[in-house]
């Protein structure tokens, strides 16, 4: 599978991961091309429908990503509540055969554009490793 | 005097309750019979195929049908009764998100055919026969032999409205008689809902009639997850704010609370609110709230989701084939379905 391009979609809160992509970029720091990154005022703000709904029209992978917990959320307890989320969509995605490579949950500051570069390369790479997802079926 | 509307019944994959609960109508029944023709029906009448063909097209006022579509001869008969009805009413769970039987959609038929025909403590089947195309069964006693050919089944169970337009919905599993008897009302009247309306139910969720949402709290945490055959729920208190988990603030309601009001947690059969994509995606997101615990705390989040060995089963057990997934990826093709086997 040498010329398969995963896509991947990246809910981004808006105080610190998407802070950081923005950062990496001022930086000149440079990623894979793979994501398509959609902003949220939270990550708490994320519906697991928004998840599911990416994986079931093409997305190979998807990224959360927040603030840290336990202080760093602006709305105190967002991230308390994606991570508790995350922890049960995950074992649904598995039972409907999604790895769990292709799901990441990641705390990122506004400071950290190098670890946004780290969770893209690796996820890129996991993906590269396991190919595309498939969730259609011919009767579909 | 004026015609009476023609009705038309099919059942696909079900289980038998939503031809019950048009029994359930009870002396309604004498009023519908006085009201309506019933022109196919074949678990009550014996009408054939040939007879549902002679119709001419849109001549049948209503057909319920219910059940899942999970056999090349469902989805031949939905067509056909398509072609021939003004309105199509998807009746009940399976048939409007998929029910029960659509849970199997995380399995490969293969899967499910063994499972049914060799590994259920309950099966006796020595020589392990399974179902194909077409059995042959020889009875060298009297010298005759018999052929029968089954319909194929589908790789997957649809809901009805991803094989033929639907006009409206009627919930639950199966629907209440009075939702069923409702909504009759309404197909039969002169003002019909705009289409796709879910009829005799209600617009908003099941916790807003629910007899216990009084005692709901504003904030509602909790610490551990409840499971009804481990633990009686107290009586007169919001089931899940007890733990267990209570699908009404996702469920639509309309039955009156029938569960909540012996005791039981809603399961979710009313099925989907207005507005919402996944049924079960919504669900997490509220269950993931109420666990009273901070992402440091790991080890007791895991523990409380493992409490629960089955999760698609609770937040998905009538709506998985609706979800946005609509089955486990990557489902391989039935190889154990063979083109013939001699009995
Ligand atoms: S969660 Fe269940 S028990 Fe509680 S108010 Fe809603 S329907 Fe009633
Ligand atoms: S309480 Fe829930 S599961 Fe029970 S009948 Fe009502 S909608 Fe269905
Ligand atoms: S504000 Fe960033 S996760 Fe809540």
């Amino acid at each position: 599978m040498a010329d398969f391009e995963p896509k991947i979609i990246v809910f981004a809160c808006n105080w610190c991961t998407y802070a950081a992509i923005d950062l990496a970029g001022t930086s000149r720091l440079s990623y894979p091309p793979n994501v398509r990154v959609i902003r949220v005022m939270c990550s708490g703000r994320v519906d697991p429908q928004f998840v599911l709904e990416a994986f079931a029209d093409g997305a190979d992978g998807v990224i959360v990503a927040g603030c840290h917990p336990p202080a760093d959320c602006h709305y105190i307890e967002g991230n308390y509540k994606a991570y508790r989320r995350f922890e049960l969509l995950k074992r649904i995605l598995e039972s409907f055969g999604i790895e769990k490579e292709r799901f990441r949950l990641e705390w990122i500051s506004a400071a950290e554009a190098s670890k946004w570069v780290q969770v893209v390369n690796e996820m890129v790479s996991d993906l590269r490793r396991i190919g595309a997802l498939k969730p259609k079926l011919e009767v579909d | 005097m004026a015609e009476k509307p023609k009705i038309a019944w099919y059942w696909c994959a079900s289980c038998g309750g939503c031809e019950e609960s048009l029994v359930d109508l009870a002396e309604r029944l004498l009023t519908l019979f006085e009201t309506v023709e019933i022109v196919f029906c074949p678990v009550a009448m014996d009408f054939k195929k040939e007879d549902v063909e002679k119709l001419p097209d849109n001549s049948i006022a209503v057909t319920f049908i219910n059940g899942g579509i999970r056999l090349k001869e469902h989805e031949e008969m939905v067509k056909l009764l398509r072609r021939k009805s003004k309105i199509v009413v998807a009746y009940g769970a399976c048939s409007a998100w998929g029910g029960i039987p659509g849970l199997a959609n995380l399995y490969t038929l293969d899967e499910i055919l063994e499972r049914k025909y060799l590994e259920v403590p309950t099966i006796d089947n020595p020589k392990e026969f399974l179902p194909a195309k077409k059995t042959v069964v020889s009875i060298p006693e009297v010298n005759m032999k018999f052929e029968l050919e089954l319909t194929e089944p589908l790789p997957v169970l649809r809901p009805l409205d991803k094989v033929v337009d639907v006009d409206y919905y009627i919930p639950g599993c199966p629907p209440t008689p009075d939702v069923f008897w409702n909504a009759l009302q309404t197909l039969l009247g002169n003002n019909l809902p705009p289409r796709g309306a879910v009829l005799g139910a209600l617009w908003k969720s099941l916790c807003d009639e629910c007899p216990l949402n009084e005692t709901k709290p504003e904030k509602l945490l909790v610490k551990e997850f409840r499971r009804v055959d481990r633990t009686t729920p107290e009586p007169n208190k919001c089931l899940l704010a007890q733990g267990f988990i209570c699908m009404g603030p996702v469920t639509r309601g309309g039955c009156k609370a029938l569960c909540i009001k012996s005791n039981m947690p809603c399961t979710g059969c009313f099925g989907i609110l207005e507005g919402v994509v996944d049924y079960g995606g919504k669900a997490i997101s509220y269950i993931g709230s109420i666990l009273d615990y901070s992402p440091m705390q790991e080890e007791e989040i895991r523990k409380a989701y493992d409490k629960i060995p089955d999760w698609v089963g609770v937040i998905y057990r009538y709506t998985l084939p609706a979800s946005k997934l609509r089955h486990k990826v990557g489902l391989e093709f039935p190889k154990l379905i063979k083109e013939m086997v001699e009995l």
